[in-house]
């Protein structure tokens, strides 16, 4: 490589042997890495500063803002060279002398943190703002905060927190002893989301790791024969090492027993485009160079069964030889005679409903290691990686490897967003059978467009749904057949076809339904769990349908809602009665006013186009002005834990001779509180305060199996274990002291005190004797919820609870252009006991912000959106005030009432959305998502 | 692998020295460099502009602005310019606060916007429709070409690769005239347009079209000037505008399908944005 000719050029060359000097949080720095190489990787992996995230590696995202000169740059697109001579900032600067900064100290407060993977960008991008102007509008927020993608929060906590700076509203709500449980204790896990301190997947990395490369398929379908590998390798001597099928020792994995379906590397044969194929292991930079032209591989391609259509066709060629018509798995719920109600029915509605792969587009791409280990003289395996169910990845993991399950440790990271996505099997035995090949460390941390090609999405769905009611408004009858592309394998394919059918009815009392579902392999992308299992999907199709019942019985919508809600005492479409805990009439009764105010808004900005027949169903006629708005009303149900099949969680809690309590907790945090909301419930069952509780999460070697964060089910199912351990530990502790059950419990320092009537009585700690593992005593509670198996006509009892909610969305559509401004969410939520009333909030916005999203703008498309600028989630700007109204019926099995919110949250949105469209527009939208250049053509279809 | 080199020069003499030698990819802001790169090391040499203060600013050179090629988003939407002439940067500021977002916008820049030459660049049609010329030089030679003619296609400049764009010209419209940039996407930041309009106009004292520029983005390879319907609102009452624009004046565009929108939907929804932008550029440009 020949230097310009002019030799005073030479001075300009890069990494040069003194290194480029910078100021990073206020401290000299040298790197001496190459000035091309982007800013973030060198913070992290030369400075060790992990707290800047990498999202996207594209400027798309936001979470490797750090301030450059005090100004906000992505630094995953900055050069190392430019930061040369120049001031950094980045998380890690923030907390003044070891304590939050008022903004963190904001965050922290207002539930602005919540998986805490964008936390740093908005920090920064905040801290840019607020030192440019210290009291901003709401509006300078956003447009300061505009380029920090967030896809847990739904934005608002972050804009309240960054104006809550400006008037000093930072002091944490208190968690009084014995009412733990309501209060607003702020994440205990904050902190360490806001300093930077939290280590997610890719912010560990053991000494000696080699990168681990996935070569993919380019193809759908397609054979395929592996080359001369050996010669392959010695054309590129920085290649420790490939792994292929051959190296795998059981090639078969999945979420369910049956069918293990997918293989961890494909054997000649692959089913969807970005399969995984063969593995490349040496240096990060060194298999990257490596061109994928060069890898020995030679194809040929397939036709691929493309949709759901196609695959039921096909009268060959299969996906698999198991399923020769390529339907996985088929949910059935039938009650009463649908076919003969609907014949009686006064009025019927019908439909036909599509939705497309949505993405998960958690801000933090699969990451983490895996390494060989001694221990006793066995070797095992261990597994650090962001998960949402550490117990299933070690099963998994011991199934590839043909190891026995304890020989398999998994250690889940801090979680940047799951939603499902990271309820799957992804890199874990990718990582297991090359570090177990290799016997050295092997790391993988995917890229934005490997992580979205290859994890799964939510299921395209094809619904043809009828529903019926007498004269009255009584709803009698729903017919509902959908059909759910699983894609390549089956994954959580089974869990949409059952689950859906249980909902498909909604929230509402009808005497006749059948619901039939097929959950159908096709050669698209997998697609497997993601918030709310197929039930938002069906819920587009029968509120929209909902809303023609209405219109045809010149019934309010709210009022024809209210009318037909599910109540106590009532029987679902499995023949469940409902005992308790039914809150959607009070979820509705709660949204009476702002339906009235939204309808009132919405008829005022209309001016006298608008119909004034009180109905609610306002429809235009040919006169229309180019801003039009509309209201739109939604409810839901969702079944909290798995749908019949078992899922006990069992927590465990120790006190030691340092006088605090150790709560074992492998309710995996994913964002969505565990890590708070257990010491929340177990510090009440104690009757002690919150502060005394430490915890260790996850672990496998070191917490009992508290089962995945899914299906909504840890505050319901490990919430309980977590109650029922205190309690048990509170009765051990008691006998220790030789005091009643009923004595209350206080810890003087190292001394556990007992008070009750007959008395006070101390136990010093510090010389009481300890288990192994240093436990004076060790409570544990175990529970899973109480269900009866479904029969051939899906009649039983799939859960032990369910949550309910209504939702009314308002909105401004731009006739003429066809785009939708959500301008504001009201969000009832029937949660039975808000244990953490902020952290519920935070699942709501967080859920309304996704199905705004599903409603609008999420559509993947394999090779197409692989990225976060062509699949499209809400900015900040997006996300309108969202008023949320939390209703508690409680639930009498549940600890202290409390169900689930996760997925709840997410599934009335879009329905309410396309309702509000439909009201502003005289549309029924019938596609998900309802894009501009869609609603722009129904708009032009209806001729005005 | 192939060590590659990351040269900085302070001065333009020296950057083009750089570039007379051999081949180097022009790096500025990095905001489209490194997106082309991920998941992929860095195996090209650098040219990184950014510390050559000459290219940094807007400098008023009497008949025209000169925006220096390192010029960033946030420079052009924070430069000062002097009154009258202030509102003609108005669409090009607007582009500007809906590239990317803050990060984005404090480290692209203009010139970077043009030389990228995607078919969605939101900077090039409110320069195309202020008529902007882009200022190439090279150790032999400068010269300057209209940015309509520096565009070649997707992605394809006439940029020689000795050359190095060093400003973009804006010449000066009458005092008074306003430009307006309209972006149609999905959602509110960090957004490709779907379609994007920019038009400037200067009225008369008689509250006519005495001039006008209208350029439609992300509705073929290049965006396009609509020279027709320009020439058809010269002389016409500015309330009169925005109703003379026709389906017809978006025959040259060639709008695809994309997963952004289809054809006959970006081709629907231009001329509601011309039209809008028209009727916007027009009524501002009657103020005084």
């Amino acid at each position: 490589m020949n230097l310009p000719m002019d030799p005073g050029l030479r001075s300009l060359v890069g990494a040069d042997l003194a290194g480029m000097a910078l100021s990073v949080n206020g401290a000299p720095q040298i790197l001496h890495c190459a000035p091309s190489k982007r800013l973030v990787y060198a913070l992290r992996e030369d400075l060790g500063l992990t707290g800047t995230k990498v999202g996207c590696d594209a400027g798309d995202c936001g979470a490797c803002t750090v301030l450059l000169d005090g100004k906000q740059v992505c630094a995953c697109i900055t050069p190392a060279g430019q930061a040369e001579g120049r001031n950094i900032t980045t998380v890690e600067g923030l907390a003044e002398d070891g304590k939050l900064n008022t903004l963190q100290q904001a965050f922290l407060k207002h539930g602005a943190a919540q998986c805490g993977i964008c936390t740093p960008g908005m920090l920064m991008a905040a801290t840019d703002l607020l030192s440019r102007n210290a009291t901003p509008t709401e509006a300078e927020v956003l447009d300061a905060l505009g380029g920090v993608l967030c896809r847990c929060t739904g934005y608002r906590k972050i804009v309240e927190a960054v104006l809550a700076v400006a008037s000093n509203d930072v002091v944490l709500d208190e968690a009084p002893v014995g009412a733990a449980v309501g209060s607003r204790l702020a994440r205990l896990d904050g902190p360490a989301k806001l300093t930077g301190a939290e280590k997610f997947g890719a912010d560990t990395i053991p000494a000696e790791a080699l990168s681990l490369r996935i070569i993919r398929s380019p193809h759908a379908r397609a054979t395929f024969t592996l080359g001369d590998l050996e010669a392959f390798r010695a054309a590129y001597p920085q290649l420790e090492g490939i792994i292929t099928a051959g190296d795998v020792p059981e090639n078969s994995f999945a979420v369910f027993p049956t069918p293990k379906d997918q293989p961890v590397l494909a054997d000649g044969h692959v089913r969807f485009r970005g399969e995984a194929v063969l593995g490349l292991l040496g240096g990060e930079d060194a298999i990257r160079a490596i061109p994928e032209s060069a890898v020995p591989i030679t194809w040929t391609v397939e036709t691929a069964l493309e949709t759901s259509v196609a695959a039921l066709a096909a009268k060959k060629n299969a996906l698999h030889d198991f399923a020769p018509d390529n339907v996985l798995c088929r949910g059935r719920v039938v009650k009463g005679d649908v076919t003969r109600a609907l014949k009686q029915a006064a009025f019927t509605a019908e439909g036909a409903f599509e939705t497309t792969h949505v993405e998960h587009a958690y801000i933090e791409p699969e990451a983490g290691y895996a390494e060989v280990f001694e221990q006793d003289g066995k070797q095992r395996i261990r597994v650090f990686v962001c998960t949402q169910t550490p117990y299933m990845d070690k099963e998994e993991v011991a199934r590839v490897l043909k190891l026995p399950a304890d020989a398999v440790q998994v250690v889940p990271s801090a979680i940047g967003g799951g939603f499902g996505g990271k309820l799957d099997v992804s890199i874990q035995p990718l990582l297991a059978v090359a570090a177990w090949k290799m016997k050295r460390p092997v790391r993988i941390v995917y890229t934005r467009p490997e992580s979205m090609v290859s994890t799964t999405k939510r299921h395209p769905a094809q619904m043809q749904v009828t529903l019926g009611c007498d004269a009255s408004g009584q709803l009698s009858a729903v017919d509902f057949v959908g059909d759910f592309n699983t894609g390549a394998y089956a994954s959580w394919g089974s869990t949409v076809a059952n689950r859906v059918p249980v909902h498909a009815s909604g929230p509402y009392k009808v005497a006749n339904v059948k619901a039939l579902t097929r959950a159908i392999y096709t050669n698209n992308a997998i697609a497997g769990a993601f918030r709310g299992f197929g039930v938002p999907q069906a819920c587009i199709a029968t509120e929209a349908l909902m809303d023609d019942l209405a219109e045809q019985c010149g019934m309010d919508r709210f009022e024809f809602r209210l009318k037909n809600a599910i109540r106590a005492g009532d029987q679902t479409a499995t023949g469940q009665t409902l005992a308790a805990s039914v809150g959607l009439a009070q979820c509705l009764e709660a949204l009476r006013g702002a339906w009235h105010n939204t309808l009132g808004d919405v008829a005022r900005k209309n001016g006298s186009r608008s119909d004034s027949s009180g109905h609610g169903n306002i429809r235009y006629g040919a006169e229309v002005g180019r801003l039009r708005y509309g209201a739109g009303i939604a409810c839901m149900w969702y079944g909290i834990g798995n749908t019949v099949i078992a899922n006990p969680s069992t927590m465990t809690i120790g006190l030691r001779q340092n006088g605090r309590f150790i709560l074992y907790n492998g309710a995996q945090e994913i964002g969505q509180g565990s890590y708070t909301i257990m010491p929340q419930i177990a510090a009440d069952a104690l009757g002690v305060s919150v502060a005394l509780i430490d915890q260790i999460h996850g672990d496998t070697d070191l917490t009992e199996d508290a089962g995945k964060s899914s299906a909504s089910r840890q505050t319901f199912v490990s919430g309980n274990a977590t109650k029922f351990a205190a309690e048990d530990l509170k009765r051990q502790l008691c006998e220790k002291l030789g005091v009643s059950a009923e004595a209350t419990l206080t810890l003087e320092g190292a001394v556990l005190v007992g008070r009750a009537e007959s008395g006070e009585q101390r136990l010093d700690l510090a010389k009481a004797r300890t288990d192994a593992r240093g436990d004076i005593a060790l409570g544990s509670g175990t529970f899973s919820p109480p269900t009866i198996a479904l029969d051939a006509d899906g009649q039983g009892v799939p859960y032990a609870t369910y949550g309910f909610a209504a939702q009314i969305a308002e909105v401004e559509v731009d006739m003429d252009l066809g785009t939708v401004k959500v301008l504001h969410i009201h969000a009832a939520h029937d949660v039975g006991r808000a244990v953490n009333p902020t952290q519920v909030e935070g699942q709501i916005h967080g859920g309304v912000a996704q199905g705004l999203g599903l409603a609008l703008m999420e559509e993947y498309i394999s090779g197409r959106t692989d990225n976060l600028h062509d699949y499209l989630i809400p900015t900040i700007g997006d996300i309108p005030p969202i008023t949320t109204y939390i209703i508690e019926d409680p639930e009498p099995i549940a600890p202290y009432g409390a169900k689930g919110v996760g997925e709840p949250a997410l599934i009335a949105t879009a329905p309410a959305i396309f309702g509000a469209i439909r009201q502003a527009t005289g549309v029924r939208v019938a596609f998900a998502p309802c894009t501009p250049d869609r609603l722009r053509q129904l708009i032009k279809g209806q001729g005005t | 692998m192939h060590q590659t080199q990351y040269l900085r020069p302070t001065s333009l003499d020296e950057a083009l020295l750089v570039l007379a030698d051999r081949r180097f990819e022009v790096l500025a802001g990095g905001t489209d460099f490194y997106p082309a790169r991920v998941g992929k090391p860095v195996d090209v040499d650098i040219l990184d502009i950014t510390r050559v203060s000459s290219l940094r600013g807007i400098r008023d050179e009497g008949r025209l602005f000169r925006i220096g090629a390192a010029t960033s988003w946030s420079d052009l939407i924070a430069a000062p310019v002097a009154a009258p002439f202030d509102a003609q940067f108005a669409g090009l500021r607007a582009a500007a606060r809906d590239i990317g977002g803050l990060q984005i916008q404090n480290a692209g820049t203009v010139a970077g916007n043009l030389c990228n030459a995607s078919p969605a660049a939101d900077g090039i049609p409110p320069l195309l429709a202020l008529g902007a010329r882009v200022e190439l030089a090279s150790s032999k030679r400068t010269r300057s070409v209209a940015l309509a003619d520096f565009v070649l296609g997707n992605r394809k400049t006439l940029r020689q690769p000795d050359e190095l764009v060093t400003a973009v010209l804006v010449p000066k419209w009458r005092a008074g005239s306003r430009s307006v940039f309209l972006k149609l996407g999905h959602r509110r930041y960090l957004v490709i347009s779907i379609a994007m309009v920019s038009a400037v106009a200067a009225l008369d004292d008689a509250g006519r079209v005495a001039l006008c520029g209208i350029a439609v983005g992300a509705c073929s390879a290049v965006a396009q000037r609509l020279s027709g319907l320009e020439a058809r609102l010269i002389g016409r009452p500015a309330r009169e505008a925005a109703s003379l624009v026709a389906a017809q004046d978006l025959k040259g565009l060639s709008p695809i399908d994309d997963v952004r929108g289809s054809a006959a939907y970006r081709m629907d929804a231009a001329l509601t944005l011309v039209r809008q932008a028209v009727a916007q550029a027009v009524d501002a440009g009657a103020a005084p």
